[in-house]
């Protein structure tokens, strides 16, 4: 700080070195240095060699935001002034008050929002069957070729996947079941279990929250950046359905795609489960194979294709309404992909739970 | 620009032309924020009317409104004889064979190639066979400059400005009546602009098309309008030639023609009163 030689009697030197410690001492605040200079002191800045906007803003406001009348400036400094003089700047506005209710409130609107997801979701599978009916009365017009390309992304590049999730799960069942079974001596039991676990509960619900972080999150970003760039505005000026184009291509290949990644993770499940059933029990493969037939039933078999079909569907539609939704920028696209896999997962078990419920009551 | 028979031939097809656009009442908003307030327009065939307006004054939004993209909160809005409000399925297919929308940053469809993004709106109408599509397409992108080769081009590959040029031969795929241009040359070099300024009025002499357009670039305006919507209170202030425009006195219409800039993009056209150039 610029000394003042007309203080007297500093009370200690404000910076001295002593044996190689350097001390700083004294009032360093400018509110003490103008206290001690008065306020009809003359200033004289032409010393500083460099003076920015903010090194400015100390001594301007200290100053009362104007330059005191007896002042020495070179020529860019009083430009730097001017500039403070010119650019005040309005006060912050105050912080909105904290709601105390906030919380409420937020939960009255989660409410509203989830009743409303509903609502829009239940018009798009309307719209859904409207236009699957249209497709059906005049196949030639159905967009053939997205949907074989949304069968192939979704389909066969999943296969990978699902196989090896399906085949760990598998063995880890199997270990874990084997383990509990020998305690009883009930070691041939273990098909019938992996069997009605795997294929009925355990394959659908597996491959269905794979294939909603793999293909619904991709969906989304899809339709999501097609918001970014327009594509979608442009799509509705040309007067080209976005639900026979892009939803609906999207919700028949997951249907399709679906019940056969289901059959594809319960067959890698089971094998997996065979292998370590006979690396553990000492069950034969070929044992294995020939009592599934009788461990699973076909009715069995279809409750887990149906699972299949319906979860495919859900998860196509979940992640078409979150595209949809998307605002065009960086962060509603996070967001809404985001909300599209945890709302497809969730929907998934919750929709499993209603199977389970369902055919219970129907004892099946 | 020879604008008093412009003029006249406003004031004349006023009584006597259908307007291609009718714009009355129009209230817009966002909640609580009011873009438009009692806003009219009227485009006549065969014009190219350039809305200006200060940032957020809701140049774009209006152009959206017009497309069907944003449904007003009051007022009627008429595109080609047929009233916005409850357009049946049918009736909006209709409508979206007659316009061609040409977005800011193109928006084509980067699944689909420069060829395909072309012929999407040809294809869509499934009465037009394969053979004809490929010679319309091929026509449209030698119309806006572009070669065969660029054809099987993906739109990732492709320059600013030739994107513009395809979204231009997209809109232009069906023969509108009524071509939408929102920014058309934001982005282009000087050249590329000028360039692109050049096809426009060509293809607007050859093809006679409706033209709304949005755009800050006082060149491209000067270059192109036949007439000129200021948007600013939330409403249209004035909607007249160029000359008529510069007699009426706002704070946008100082700053926007009659700045710097504008003085010497206007040149001749620019009043005589030196010292009212800048505020």
């Amino acid at each position: 700080m610029h000394q003042n030689p007309h203080t007297a009697a500093r009370p200690a030197q404000p910076l001295r070195l002593d044996s190689g410690v350097c001390v700083v001492a004294g009032d360093w605040s400018i509110e003490a240095l103008l206290a001690r200079a008065g306020k009809d002191a003359r200033w004289d800045l032409r010393d500083i060699g460099r003076l920015d906007t903010i090194g400015a803003t100390v001594l301007w406001r200290a100053w009362g935001e104007r330059l005191p009348e007896r002042v020495r400036l070179t020529d860019g400094q009083r430009d730097v002034f001017d500039t403070l003089a010119r650019h005040r700047g309005e006060p912050c506005p105050p912080e909105p008050p904290t709601d105390r209710l906030g919380w409420i409130r937020a939960i009255g609107q989660a409410i509203f929002d989830a009743a409303h997801h509903g609502y829009v979701l239940l018009i798009m599978l309307g719209q859904l069957v409207l236009d699957f009916g249209a497709m059906l009365a005049r196949p030639a017009r159905a967009p053939w070729r997205e949907i074989s390309a949304q069968i192939y992304r979704t389909g066969a590049q999943a296969l990978g996947i699902t196989a090896l999730v399906g085949f760990l799960i598998g063995v880890v069942l199997s270990y874990l079941s084997a383990q509990q079974l020998q305690l009883f001596g009930a070691d041939r039991f273990i098909v019938r279990l992996l069997g009605v676990s795997i294929v009925r509960e355990l394959g659908p619900v597996l491959a269905a929250i794979l294939v909603a972080g793999r293909s619904g999150s991709a969906i989304t970003a899809q339709i999501g950046v097609m918001r970014v760039t327009e594509e979608l505005d442009a799509m509705r000026v040309m007067g080209i359905s976005q639900s026979q184009r892009l939803i609906l291509p999207r919700v028949v290949a997951l249907a399709v795609t679906m019940p056969l990644l289901v059959i594809w993770t319960d067959a890698m499940a089971l094998l997996g489960g065979m292998l370590a059933a006979q690396a553990q029990l000492g069950v034969s493969a070929e044992w294995f194979l020939k009592s599934l037939p009788d461990a699973i039933t076909l009715t069995n078999y279809w409750i887990g294709v149906a699972k299949g079909v319906t979860f495919g569907v859900l998860i196509a539609l979940i992640a078409c309404h979150f595209g949809l939704r998307i605002q065009p920028n960086t962060e509603s696209l996070g967001r809404g992909t985001t909300a599209s896999v945890v709302t497809a997962i969730t929907g998934v078990i919750l929709v499993d739970a209603l199977f389970a419920i369902v055919l219970s009551l129907l004892r099946i | 620009m020879n604008t008093a028979v412009q003029a006249r031939l406003f004031a004349e097809s006023e009584l006597t032309v259908r307007p291609v656009i009718a714009v009355q009442g129009l209230r817009t908003a966002f909640g609580d924020h009011v873009v438009h307030d009692r806003l009219n327009l009227t485009v006549y065939p065969g014009e190219i009317m350039t809305l200006v307006g200060g940032s957020g004054s809701g140049k774009t939004v209006l152009l959206r409104t017009l497309l069907g993209l944003n449904p007003p909160a009051a007022g009627t809005v008429e595109v080609l004889g047929h009233p916005l409000a409850g357009l049946t399925p049918r009736e909006r297919m209709g409508l979206s064979t007659r316009w061609g929308m040409l977005f800011q940053a193109g928006a084509l469809f980067s699944a689909l190639t420069v060829f395909d993004n072309v012929a999407l709106p040809l294809r869509e109408l499934r009465t037009i066979p394969e053979d004809l599509v490929r010679d319309v397409v091929m026509s449209r992108l030698a119309m806006v400059g572009l070669t065969a080769q660029d054809a099987g081009k993906n739109p990732s590959d492709l320059s600013g400005g030739m994107v513009k040029r395809v979204a231009l031969a997209r809109a232009l795929a069906l023969d509108p009546e009524l071509l939408f241009l929102d920014e058309p040359t934001a982005g282009l070099d000087p050249v590329r602009s000028d360039e692109f300024v050049d096809l426009i009025r060509a293809l607007h002499r050859q093809l006679g098309f409706t033209v709304v357009m949005v755009t800050h670039d006082l060149d491209t305006l000067l270059a192109l309008a036949t007439r000129v919507a200021v948007l600013a209170e939330k409403r249209v202030i004035v909607c007249d030639t160029v000359p008529e425009v510069l007699k009426v006195d706002h704070p946008f219409i100082h700053s926007f023609f009659l700045g710097e800039r504008g003085r010497r993009a206007l040149g001749d056209l620019a009043p005589k009163e030196p010292g009212n150039g800048k505020s």
